[in-house]
């Protein structure tokens, strides 16, 4: 929808460029109504200094006329129409009447509009041969023929020097108003900036926000904007609470899940021990590597409802890397023995420290082990490196498996997981656990493959 | 009272009725065939035809066609027959003044050439010469009298001599001439004098007479000693070398008429009246028209005025002369001095 007599200026149009825009046209507004009033005022001031002048010229004109014996004498004061016409050299008009007959002068002068009366001149316009004219008359009573007689004296002229200064005035005030509009209109661009400036900044401070901050906004923003940061706030608030909802209910569902199937993986094991029927002792070996994965993926929601828990909001703490790296390879030591891969560690006698989340670090570090050793062949060998380059601690973890297809660069998703996995079971939560982890301590994780054989998962984290 | 003013009326409704204004002298500048210029004015024919022929030659397009009429011919050609003429030339400032202020100039833009702002009104109306009034004498009449500096002088001398200026002196009949009607308005105007020497012109039996050329020729004859309120230029065209005439320009005052030129609103060629007036304003022109008044009316182009010239400005002060009553009242005192029991 569109405003109307506003172009551009729809619900979706910059609110910059409509304030710009509303200030110019308010702008031009006042410009105009100055330019208006300065041309008024002016009128009227030249108007009345002008009557003035002419009402003092049909005064003195009408006292040139006086009774004599030989019958009216009528001076006419050259000085009075020499000075008349001077300003914008007018046109002058005038005529001597008793009663309604012309003595002298001009005949067919427009008529006042009331009779002059008193010792007041009567001024009024009117239209005579082809100009406007401005006319004053005054009346006086002469003797005359042993009669009282009452003469009327008009006195028109043109208004060419008033309509020139007016002009003038008028063009000033147009010029002024052209400057006036000129400047109003970078000023109205950068009232319009600093009228949006605190919008840009809270925008900013929320955009610059990371992924998993649902803290609430403590951004100073104007009053006019505080119902908005409190409904973002409030919006956040509840956002929060329905997250923390799901991972709680993650989390105990997952707790549910794995105390039940330990208890039936242990009635499995004591089952496949007992029977010596070989259909099903492989029954129970299918049933018990099920229960496994079961068992593995329940606790890596656990860890993955742990780490997005966690990462909303930690306290990093100082830890040595290798020594989680270490302990890490010790609790996978008997699952690698179990397949005949040998874990070759290099560079963790060396202190790493970083500023971290011991249990999300650790979750991570299992996970990277738990996917080399899952997509390793059986006797192979899986490397583990952990070196500091550049203010970075960065974790090598290099196997000799499927690595990855051509195309799967991106296994970070929940649930994903890559094109070739084949015959391995697997969430797809794995690495994304891990990937959650090296955003929330400012480091980065990249799987990918190596040219010969296998795959290079690595995991980077700034040194403290 | 009355009467002057029926008689006045009387006139202009008789004059109003006759159709065709009195033309003293025509003449056509440049070759036949292209356009014509139609021009009025009062200006002796003689005097300004090295101006018109100029202008001619160098426009070989353009015609003039010269009329000269009385300056009241030529206001009441315009005003009233609404005669159709490209340019409007004459010395009455009074009834130039009156044509352009009721409307029958039309706003023209001619080469100004520095014409002095006294000198012109709106865009309308433009002067063309500074014309100074003189006084002319004949040394011969005057004989072993001392040439009279000031208007008292004259009157002086007037009065002492009355056998030898008796039917001797001579000037302009206001009742007839435009321009000498104007000169006796500012002469009242200007000097409470002037009526006393009105008076010992009236005692004297002074002629009158329409035209300055006329009053020239008699000085040159010996039929007249004194002629009062010449215009200068014809002094100078009539007399150019005669030993026998003195121009008095008295201390006093002396006026400076200017002579002023417009376009009128029905001219049928305006853009050939404009140039004309273009070419009256040149420096060309100006320099002719200055050499024969004696004063420059565009600084640089003659003599400057002395300093007890009065040039009377071209503004709607002159209204007030071509007053009906004032006019009238004016003739009347004149009359009464004039003719004395």
């Amino acid at each position: 929808m569109k405003a109307p007599g506003f172009p551009g200026l729809g619900a979706q149009a910059s609110l910059r460029r409509r304030l710009a825009v509303q200030f110019i046209l308010l702008s031009a507004l006042l410009v105009l109504a100055l330019f208006l009033a300065i041309r008024f005022t002016s009128e009227r001031a030249s108007r009345a200094s002008q009557d003035a002048m002419l009402g003092a010229a049909v005064i003195s004109v009408g006292d040139g006329v006086r009774a004599a014996d030989e019958g009216l004498v009528f001076d006419l004061p050259y000085a009075t129409f020499s000075m008349l016409g001077a300003m914008g050299e007018e046109r002058i008009f005038y005529s001597l009447s008793i009663g309604s007959r012309v003595i002298t002068g001009y005949e067919g002068l427009p008529p006042p509009p009331a009779p002059p009366a008193g010792l007041t001149p009567v001024f009024w316009g009117g239209d005579y041969r082809g100009s406007h004219l401005r006319l004053a008359a005054i009346t006086r009573q002469v003797l005359l023929d042993d009669a009282m007689q009452e003469i009327t004296v008009v006195l028109g002229q043109t208004r060419y020097g008033q309509a020139a200064i007016a002009r003038d005035t008028a063009r000033s005030a147009l010029w002024i108003g052209l400057v006036l509009l000129l400047l109003a209109g970078p000023l109205a661009w950068w009232a319009a900036r600093m009228v949006i400036r605190p919008v840009d900044r809270l925008a900013g401070a929320v955009t610059r926000r990371g992924p998993h901050d649902l803290r609430p906004l403590r951004h100073p923003a104007p009053r006019e904007l505080q119902p908005f940061v409190a409904a973002l706030n409030g919006f956040i608030a509840r956002l929060r609470g329905a997250l923390q909802m799901a991972e709680t209910f993650i989390f105990e569902a997952a707790h549910r899940i794995r105390t039940p199937l330990s208890l039936v993986r242990s009635e499995a094991e004591l089952a496949l021990a007992e029977t010596s029927d070989e259909a099903t002792r492989q029954r129970l070996r299918r049933m018990l590597r099920a229960i496994g994965e079961s068992s593995r993926s329940a606790s890596q929601i656990l860890d993955h409802a742990m780490v997005v828990y966690r990462s909303d909001q930690f306290a990093a703490a100082p830890l040595d890397l290798s020594q989680l790296v270490q302990a890490a390879l010790r609790a996978m030591q008997p699952l690698a023995e179990m397949r005949d891969i040998e874990l070759c560690p290099d560079g963790l006698d060396r202190a790493c420290p970083v500023l971290g989340d011991e249990r999300m670090l650790e979750a991570a570090i299992r996970n990277i082990l738990d996917n080399a050793l899952k997509y390793s062949d059986p006797e192979g060998r899986v490397t583990v490196t952990l070196a500091q380059r550049d203010g970075r601690a960065m974790l090598e973890v290099l196997d000799e498996g499927r690595g990855l297809a051509p195309g799967d660069h991106d296994l970070g998703g929940r649930f994903r997981r890559g094109s070739n996995v084949g015959n391995v079971v697997g969430s797809g939560l794995g690495l994304t656990i891990v990937g959650e982890v090296a955003d929330a301590h400012g480091g980065e994780f990249h799987l990918t493959s190596r040219p010969e054989k296998g795959s290079c998962a690595r995991f980077s984290l700034p040194l403290s | 009272m009355r009467q002057i003013l029926a008689a006045i009326v009387l006139t202009a409704l008789l004059g109003g009725a006759a159709a065709a204004f009195e033309v003293e002298k025509e003449q056509v500048f440049g070759p036949e065939g292209g356009e014509e210029i139609r021009v009025i004015s009062t200006t002796d024919l003689e005097s300004i035809a090295g101006v018109m022929q100029g202008f001619a030659e160098d426009n070989p397009g353009q015609r003039v066609r010269y009329l000269q009429a009385s300056s009241m011919e030529l206001f009441r050609a315009v005003s009233e027959e609404l005669a159709e003429f490209d340019l409007v030339m004459s010395s009455a400032m009074d009834l130039q003044m009156k044509l352009a202020n009721d409307g029958f100039a039309a706003s023209v833009d001619p080469r100004r050439n520095g014409l002095p702002s006294w000198a012109q009104w709106r865009d309308q109306l433009f002067g063309v010469a500074l014309e100074p009034v003189l006084t002319l004498a004949s040394r011969q009449a005057l004989g072993d009298l001392p040439v009279p500096r000031t208007r008292r002088d004259l009157i002086a001398m007037l009065r002492e001599y009355p056998d030898r200026f008796d039917r001797r002196i001579a000037s302009y009949d206001p009742q007839t001439s435009g321009v000498g009607y104007f000169l006796i308005s500012q002469d009242s105007q200007q000097s409470e004098g002037f009526w006393r020497l009105a008076e010992v012109m009236g005692r004297l039996n002074a002629r009158l007479f329409c035209c300055s050329g006329e009053m020239i020729e008699e000085l040159r004859a010996g039929q007249v000693a004194v002629a009062y309120n010449v215009v200068a230029s014809y002094a100078a065209r009539y007399a150019p070398d005669d030993p026998d005439l003195v121009r008095l320009a008295l201390e006093d005052y002396t006026f400076a008429i200017i002579r002023s030129a417009l376009v009128p609103r029905n001219a049928p060629n305006p853009e050939g009246g404009t140039a004309l007036l273009s070419y009256l304003l040149s420096d060309e022109a100006q320099r002719v028209v200055a050499a024969a008044s004696g004063v420059a009316l565009i600084p640089g182009t003659g003599a400057e005025p002395s300093v007890h010239m009065r040039p009377i400005r071209l503004d709607t002060g002159l209204l007030v002369y071509d007053d009906r009553l004032r006019r009238a009242g004016l003739l009347a005192e004149w009359n009464a001095a004039m003719v004395q029991p």
